[in-house]
C-alpha cells in the first residue's frame, strides 16, 4: 500500500500526542509500518504544533511535506487554514471550529480571521468541520475533543470499530474510556 | 515484541539492553526523553546533573569505576561538556561510555544551529549516528562495544527528527557488563608528559576506527542504479528514500567519524553522478572532495534549516508533489507565549513598566522578549545574562547600574550563573541578578534541580538554599518577591536598582503548570465595570481578549492569578468561585 498521511495540528497544549498515540497504536496493530513524527519544547507553550503520522508497507520519511497530507485533523480552525498547504488535492479535513486567539489578534496587532470554514471549502477543499468542545462536553469532558476528532477520522477508515475500541481502551486512562468512548462516538456519527 | 517508540525512548532502552548502570544529564530539547525513559528501568542509576559538564564527568567516573556509563544533551550542551571530552579523547575509558548529542537543525526549541560533528572530528572520537528508532536501540548498543574494544568515549548524534519520531522497534534482553577499576596513572592523570605518550595513541585509535569503519555494517551500500550515487546517513538517509525508492543508489553511514576511505572511493566508482546528502555543514562532502572525488552537495542543498523529502526532491530535480490548496490572506501568525497564570509574567510587567534594560537567559522565560512584554534585550546562552550584565554595568557605570537587571531561572541558575555570580561578587559590578525561580526546569518539561529538593524520581534530596547560597557569595542584598504582587515587585526592582551594591532578587512562584500547584477558581470580566481601557492586555496573557470593545477571560485558560485584576482601574475582574 502506499503511504498515507496524516497531520494532526493545533495550538500547543491542546493534546495532540494522545491523539498521534492512538492512531500509532491503531496502525502498528493493523500490520502496518508506521510513523509518527512531534515537536517538543518551546512551540509547546501555546505556539502552532504539527504532529505527523505516516503508515503504509514501508514508512521512510518521519515527516510530512506540503501538499502530501491525506487528511488533515485539526484541534482549532485558524491553524487548519495555516496548514491547508499541506493537503494533497482531493485531501479530507476533519477540523474542530474552536477558535483560539493567538497573541498578535490578542494584542491587536492582527484580526482573527472570519468565516474561515467556508473560505476553505470554497477552494473546493472537503471539510468536516464540528464544534468538538460542545461535542466533547456532551461525551464528559473538554478533554475529550481529540478522540471526537478521531472518531470522526474513523469514518474514512476502512477499519474495525473493534480495532478502535482496542486502541482506545489501550492508551486512555479505565476511568475515562466511557467519556472517551462517547466522544468517539459522537464524532463518528457527525454529520 | 514489535512496539512504536520515540527515538529518545528507543535509546535508552538500547543502554539499559547494552547493561548500563550510570546515567547523569542535564535536560535539553530534543535530548530530554533519553535520561527521563532510562530512569524507569529500576537496575540503572539515573540523575540530573546541574550542567552538562557535571554530568560527563560524572558519567566518566561511573565508566572508571568499571561500570558502562552514559550522558546526553542537547547541541549547545555539548559546548558546556566539551572540557571533559576531549581530554576523555585522551585518558580513553574503563567500561564503556557513551554520550548523546541532539542537534536541532531548524532550530524548533535552539538559540543557535550548529553541526554537533565537528566535536567529533575535533575530539577526535568515533560518532554515530542513526536513522530510526531502531537504529537508536541497535546503535547505543554497538556503541558500548565500539567504546570498550577501541578504549574511547562514543558519541551518538541525535537529531529532532529522530530522538522525537516514533517507529517501529524490536526489543531484547539486558545483558550486564562490569569491569574492575585498576590504578593506572598513565592513561588518567593527563599532565603534559602522560598527555604527550597519550596522543599518538589517539592517532593510531583513529586508524584503526577507520578500518572498522570501512568494513562495519552500519555503513552501507545500497546499489540500485549506476546514473546516481548518494551518500547520506542519519533523518537524511530517510529523505532520501523516500525521494527515490530503489531509482538510486545510497551509502548509508552509520558511523559519520571517522568516515571510510575505500568503501567511499569504491561507491564513488560505480556511480555516475555522486552526490552528498547531509543537512546542516557540509562534514562527509568535505571528507570526500579530500579523497579527491568529484562530488555535489552544497552547490545543490540549503546548508541551513533542517530538510524534508520536498527539499530533497526539488533540489536533485525529481517531482514530488505540487501544493494543492492554499489560503489568500495573511494569516496571523501563532507564536509561543508564557502560559496564562506564568509567574514570570507579573516580573517582566514590573521591569517593562520601570524601563529596565533587561538581560536575559535561556528558558520559558525568554518569551519575556515577545510582544507585548518585549522586554528582554539580550539571550545568548546558558548563565550568560549575569555575566553580560556584569560586563555592561562595568563598562557603563551609573548609566546602567540603575536600570539593568539580569534575569535567570532557577534552573538556569545552577547550571551556569553562579559563577557568573560569583564574578558580580568578587569584581564587584552594581549589578542586579533577578533569579526567576519557578521550582522547576520549565522549558524541556519539569525536570527538578538542586534547588527544587526534589530528584529525578521526585523524590526527596539535597536542597540548595538560592538566599542562603547567594548570602555566601558574597551578595548582602537578597530578597525575596511574589511575582503574582505586583505592588512588591516593583517596589523590591526600584529599590536594588537603587542600591549601591550588588543584589540578587527572587522572583518565587511555582511554574504554573506544575500538577502540584492549586489554582484558585478561574477570573471572569464583569462587563458593566470594565470600560475597555486594555490595561490588562499589556501582559500578553493568551486567556485575555478584548471581544465587542470589552475584556473577556477564556475559563479555560484563566487558572486565577489575579495579576490582570491588579491592573484594572475599575476593578472588573471577579471571581467566579460562588459561580462555579
Amino acid at each position: 500500500m502506499e503511504t498515507k498521511n496524516i497531520i494532526i495540528v493545533g495550538v500547543g497544549g491542546q493534546g495532540s500526542l494522545l491523539a498521534s498515540k492512538i492512531l500509532g497504536h491503531l496502525l502498528l496493530n493493523e500490520g502496518f509500518d508506521v510513523k509518527v513524527s512531534e515537536v517538543h519544547g518551546m512551540s509547546q507553550r501555546g505556539g502552532s504544533v504539527i504532529t505527523y503520522v505516516r503508515f503504509g508497507d514501508k514508512v521512510y520519511s518521519p515527516v510530512v511535506d506540503k501538499g502530501q497530507a491525506d487528511f488533515i485533523v485539526s484541534f482549532e480552525i485558524l491553524e487548519t487554514a495555516r496548514w491547508l498547504s499541506y493537503l494533497k488535492a482531493g485531501g479530507q479535513i476533519v477540523t474542530n471550529t474552536q477558535q483560539i486567539d493567538p497573541m498578535p489578534v490578542i494584542t491587536g496587532a492582527a484580526e482573527y480571521p472570519s468565516n474561515l470554514v467556508d473560505k476553505i471549502r470554497a477552494e473546493g477543499v472537503k471539510i468536516d468541520a464540528m464544534d468538538c468542545l460542545t461535542l466533547a462536553r456532551q461525551a464528559g469532558s473538554q478533554k475529550a475533543v481529540n478522540i471526537v476528532l478521531l472518531g470522526r477520522l474513523s469514518h474514512y477508515f476502512d477499519i474495525s470499530e473493534d480495532s478502535w475500541q482496542n486502541s482506545l481502551k489501550a492508551n486512555v486512562p479505565a476511568k475515562f474510556l466511557d467519556i472517551n468512548r462517547r466522544a468517539f462516538e459522537l464524532g463518528k456519527s457527525f454529520t | 515484541m514489535k512496539e512504536l517508540m520515540l527515538g529518545n525512548k528507543a535509546l535508552a532502552r538500547g543502554l539499559w539492553e547494552a547493561g548500563v548502570k550510570f546515567v547523569s544529564s542535564y535536560p535539553g530539547t530534543p535530548s530530554t526523553e533519553i535520561t527521563e525513559e532510562a530512569v524507569k528501568f529500576d537496575d540503572i542509576y539515573c540523575e540530573w546533573a546541574p550542567n552538562e559538564k557535571v554530568a560527563m564527568e560524572s558519567a566518566f567516573g561511573a565508566c572508571l569505576a568499571g561500570r558502562r556509563a552514559f550522558c546526553g544533551q542537547k547541541h549547545v550542551g555539548l559546548n558546556v561538556a566539551a572540557d571533559p571530552l576531549f581530554t576523555l579523547s585522551y585518558t580513553g575509558v574503563n567500561a564503556g561510555l557513551v554520550v548523546v548529542v541532539a542537534d536541532d537543525a531548524g532550530m524548533h526549541s535552539s538559540q543557535n544551529e550548529q553541526d554537533s560533528r565537528h566535536y567529533a572530528v575535533a575530539a577526535k572520537v568515533p560518532m554515530l549516528e542513526p536513522s530510526d528508532s531502531a537504529e537508536a536501540l541497535e546503535f547505543a548498543k554497538l556503541a558500548y562495544e565500539i567504546s570498550e574494544q577501541f578504549d574511547t568515549p562514543v558519541l551518538i548524534k541525535m537529531c529532532t527528527r529522530i530522538a522525537h519520531s516514533q517507529s517501529v522497534v524490536e526489543t531484547g534482553e539486558r545483558v550486564e557488563h562490569s569491569a574492575a577499576y585498576e590504578k593506572n596513572i598513565a592513561k588518567y592523570v593527563m599532565m603534559p608528559g602522560n598527555a604527550k605518550k597519550r596522543h599518538p595513541i589517539v592517532e593510531e585509535r583513529t586508524r584503526k576506527l577507520i578500518d572498522y569503519a570501512e568494513t562495519t555494517p552500519i555503513n552501507r551500500v545500497e546499489l540500485a542504479s549506476d546514473e546516481l550515487g548518494i551518500i547520506t546517513s542519519s533523518t537524511c538517509y530517510q529523505y532520501v528514500k523516500e525521494v527515490f525508492g530503489e531509482s538510486a543508489s545510497v551509502l548509508k553511514l552509520g558511523m559519520i567519524n571517522p568516515l571510510p576511505v575505500a568503501l567511499i572511493k569504491d561507491f564513488a566508482s560505480k556511480v555516475k553522478r555522486l552526490v552528498v546528502v547531509e543537512e546542516l555543514d557540509p562534514v562527509i562532502e568535505t571528507h570526500v572532495k579530500a579523497l579527491g572525488l568529484q562530488v555535489e552537495g552544497s552547490e545543490l542543498l540549503p546548508r541551513i534549516d533542517e530538510f524534508s523529502q520536498n527539499v530533497i526532491a526539488q533540489a536533485l530535480g525529481k517531482h514530488l508533489t505540487s501544493n494543492s490548496y492554499l489560503l489568500t490572506p495573511n494569516l496571523p501568525a501563532r507564536p509561543p507565549v508564557m502560559c496564562a497564570g506564568c509567574p514570570h509574567r507579573g516580573l517582566f510587567y514590573s521591569l517593562k513598566k520601570r524601563k529596565c534594560t533587561v538581560l536575559g537567559d535561556i528558558g520559558c522565560y525568554t518569551l519575556g522578549a515577545v510582544p507585548p512584554l518585549s522586554t528582554i534585550e539580550l539571550t545568548l546562552c546558558m548563565g550568560a545574562s549575569i555575566g553580560a550584565t556584569h560586563g555592561f554595568n562595568k563598562m557603563l557605570g551609573a548609566a546602567s547600574e540603575g536600570k539593568t537587571v539580569a534575569v535567570i531561572g532557577d534552573s538556569t541558575f545552577m547550571h551556569s550563573g553562579m559563577t557568573g555570580l560569583a564574578n558580580v561578587a568578587y569584581n564587584q559590578s552594581n549589578s542586579t541578578v533577578i533569579i526567576l525561580d519557578n521550582s522547576i526546569t520549565g522549558m524541556t518539561g519539569h525536570q527538578q534541580n538542586p534547588s527544587t529538593g526534589l530528584n529525578i524520581k521526585g523524590d526527596p534530596a539535597g536542597k540548595i538554599d538560592l538566599e542562603s547560597l547567594c548570602r555566601a557569595m558574597g551578595i548582602n542584598r537578597v530578597r525575596v518577591v511574589d511575582p503574582y504582587d505586583l505592588a512588591a515587585c516593583d517596589v523590591a526592582i526600584k529599590e536594588e536598582l537603587a542600591a549601591a551594591e550588588p543584589s540578587v532578587i527572587i522572583s518565587r512562584r511555582p511554574c504554573a503548570l506544575l500538577k502540584t500547584v492549586k489554582h484558585k477558581p478561574p477570573l471572569r470580566v464583569d462587563a458593566d465595570k470594565c470600560i475597555g481601557c486594555k490595561s490588562c492586555m499589556k501582559i500578553g496573557c493568551p486567556a485575555i481578549s478584548m471581544k465587542n470593545g470589552k475584556a473577556v477571560v477564556d475559563q479555560t485558560q484563566c487558572v486565577g492569578c489575579y495579576v490582570c485584576s491588579q491592573l484594572c482601574p475599575k476593578k472588573a475582574f471577579v471571581s467566579t468561585a460562588q459561580e462555579a
